[in-house]
């Protein structure tokens, strides 16, 4: 272990430049997000993922946000065990119709301002799933939408330049 | 030894169900078929219910040892059908969901309460004779726990972390838990439902997106079966390629599952570097491939898309750097004894119940049960490649971190076999619908997580019925036993250890 540790005190880091913040994304900000919400929860973020239904797919990118070479929490931006602890849920999946009750109550418990960032295709409008009799559709058809990043699933690149358009929004206002 | 088929000696066969033999049973052999299951003669592969002129209900069996399969069918009429799991346990989940999803009651089963349906959808048994659903939805009995100062802890389906939904409803005598139950279906999403009618493609678009962890599996397992009902074939070197992702995947899947159960443990540095190597298989993948998980590049027929030149050579690089890294991480989970503390004789699978449950993967081998769909039955090119399969017999944590570490060391050779004998040729074969037949297959892939079984009816080149059936089916429950007289603190370490696919479950 000693000589692991030593290592990394000597060697260089692995995380890379942050990308710049998405435009597109700016732009969905910019209409949709308060700047009075911006300017409370200025720089530093709070997420609550929340699994909608997806495939797991969005999660393990997610997930890979938090290693080395994206290493999120340099932004200001982590991930928090409770909605009652979060300034933005970040929902993954179609909604199905077995959580979309458990979705509005994350949601409900979430103090306000908060944002909701809907995340991959299938929290655009349910993607392939769209239709089914168990799925209730998009992110936006059960709780308000602030942003969305597109992606089957979104590279962690992808989510990192749409979560810093949420910063560059707190900024700007 | 009998075989498979003198288990069940009269049923009649089916015309294009292929590789193995579908046969129509009677209610008798179809009893008589559950009595060897659950004297341990066979192992249960797979239960489903199926809609067509008549309803239907279809059981796959296997030998473990010769990996021969047979799928069984009964005709239920009248929408009932004798319970396996009246025999044999891990039939009642399997059941449960049939008699929700179809609306056929299985005779004699030990637990009628619905499963994957919450009451939350508009129609009841949607995939069978639809009704609509009551508007009052109706109350979940738990299973009961009795005993003195026991308190119930209930988890979900939105858990703390970056995880899939579902319901743990624990029931705790101080710290040891007592009974943990289960409750899945929140991320049901009615896969099966939108696959009957789909074009191929599609199809095989859904069925890549059943469990995101193991979409190369899902695809190669759905590939497989569709190639099987057409009666054609994937050409060398997409079945060569085919391979190389379907062990990228577990490496990065086992990476990241390592790394895990070590954070688990609050040992964040096993995390930390563990992720880094996921990351750098992850990115190699997308540098061969196009796509860092490799959804949508295993196709029916071969292989989306070549590999990329560059990408080979990324996919190198990457190899030898994990060969000289991943060397000391094994040696730092082996060397600290504050983790080895938490993660030895923790969640312990008896060997006797990973037989009977036919636990696949790590979850079976750690506990003793010597099943590879790669080696047995066995496909296409792993005939051709040498590999060992790892079993230990302690069925803790340790154990399965351990299986983990040594597949890993073997994915790390099968695809460097792989890429010094890659095949020239096609990459894909083209699918032909002209016979305009009602083939039928059954497709076997190994996934990270074990076997994936893939079961599909065509109609030309359009999926009249697709079953898939992930591993997690006969782990889920296991996991409940597992934990029984471990300390609360200790099921994240015992859940991440069994990785589970929720998605994959709920379909």
């Amino acid at each position: 272990m000693r000589r692991t540790l030593l290592e990394s005190l000597t060697s260089r880091p692995l995380t890379e430049t942050p990308p710049a913040a998405d435009d597109a994304a700016l732009a969905e900000l910019a209409a949709s997000v308060e700047r009075a919400a911006r300017r409370r929860l200025g720089r530093s973020l709070a997420i609550r993922q929340v699994d909608a239904g997806s495939c797991n797919g969005c999660e393990l990118e997610i997930h890979a946000l938090n290693n080395a070479f994206y290493d999120l929490e340099r932004f200001g931006l982590r991930f928090v065990a409770s909605p009652r602890h979060a300034d933005v849920l970040l929902v993954t999946g179609p909604v199905t119709r077995n959580m979309r009750e458990a979705l509005e109550r994350t949601y409900n418990a979430t103090p306000d301002p908060k944002w909701v960032v809907a995340v991959g295709h299938c929290a655009a409008d349910g993607g392939i799933f769209a239709g089914s009799y168990a799925v209730a559709g998009g992110v936006g058809d059960v709780v308000p939408v602030d942003l969305h990043i597109s992606g089957c699933p979104p590279t962690p690149l992808q989510l990192l330049q749409g979560l810093l358009a949420l910063l560059a929004g707190g900024s700007a206002a | 030894m009998p075989s498979l088929i003198d288990i069940i000696p009269h049923g009649e066969p089916v015309d294009g169900h292929r590789p193995c033999p579908r046969l129509i049973v009677t209610a008798d052999e179809w009893r008589h078929a559950a009595r060897e299951v659950a004297a341990g003669h066979a192992t249960l592969f797979g239960l489903w219910g199926d809609t067509g002129t008549v309803p239907t209900v279809h059981m796959a069996i296997i030998e473990d040892a010769t990996g021969e399969i047979v799928v069984i069918s009964l005709a239920c009429p009248a929408k009932k059908f004798p319970s396996v799991g009246a025999l044999h346990p891990p039939a009642i989940r399997l059941e449960r969901a049939i008699h929700s999803l179809y609306g056929l009651v299985p005779v004699g089963a030990p637990d009628a309460r619905p499963w994957l349906d919450l009451g939350f959808w508009e129609v009841r048994h949607p995939l069978g004779a639809r009704r609509p659903a009551p508007a009052e939805r109706p109350a979940y009995a738990f299973l009961p726990v009795e005993g003195e100062s026991l308190h119930q802890i209930p988890v979900g389906p939105v858990h703390a972390g970056i995880i899939e939904p579902g319901h743990f409803r624990f029931t705790a005598g101080g710290e040891t838990v007592a009974r943990l139950e289960q409750r899945f279906g929140y991320v049901h999403k009615g896969i099966e439902s939108l696959m009957a009618g789909a074009t191929i493609e599609q199809a095989a678009r859904l069925a890549a997106r059943t469990s995101g962890d193991s979409t190369v599996a899902y695809g190669l397992a759905f590939a497989q079966a569709v190639e099987a009902a057409l009666g054609v074939e994937a050409p060398p070197r997409a079945k060569y390629l085919r391979a190389l992702m379907a062990e990228l995947e577990r490496l990065a899947n086992h990476f990241g599952d390592i790394g895990a159960i070590c954070n688990d443990a609050s040992f964040a540095l096993m995390h930390a570097h563990c992720g880094i190597l996921r990351e750098q298989a992850l990115r190699a993948a997308d540098a061969c491939f196009g796509h860092r998980l490799m959804m949508d590049r295993v196709v029916p027929g071969g292989v989306a898309d070549d590999i990329h030149r560059n990408g080979a050579t990324l996919l190198r690089d990457t190899l030898q750097h994990i060969r000289a890294r991943f060397p000391r991480l094994v040696e730092l989970y082996d060397n600290t004894a504050s983790l080895q503390d938490r993660t030895t004789a923790t969640g312990i699978v008896a060997a006797e119940l990973a037989r009977q449950f036919g636990a696949a993967g790590y979850v079976g081998r750690a506990s003793g049960r010597d099943f590879d769909a790669r080696r047995t039955p066995g496909y296409a090119p792993y005939d051709q490649l040498e590999f060992a399969v790892p079993v230990l017999t302690a069925g803790d944590v340790n154990a399965r971190v351990w299986i983990r570490i040594r597949e890993v060391e073997q994915s790390l050779k099968l695809i460097e076999r792989i890429l010094a004998h890659l095949p020239d040729g096609p990459t894909a074969t083209a699918l032909d619908g002209g016979s305009g037949g009602n083939g039928e297959g059954l497709g076997l892939a190994e996934s990270f997580r074990g076997d994936v079984l893939a079961w599909v009816r065509l109609k030309g080149l359009r999926v009249a019925r697709c079953h898939l059936r992930d591993p997690s089916w006969f782990q889920w429950p296991l996991l409940e036993i597992a934990v029984e007289g471990n300390i609360v603190a200790d099921f994240p370490l015992c859940n991440k250890s069994f990785n589970c696919s929720y998605s994959g479950h709920d379909l």
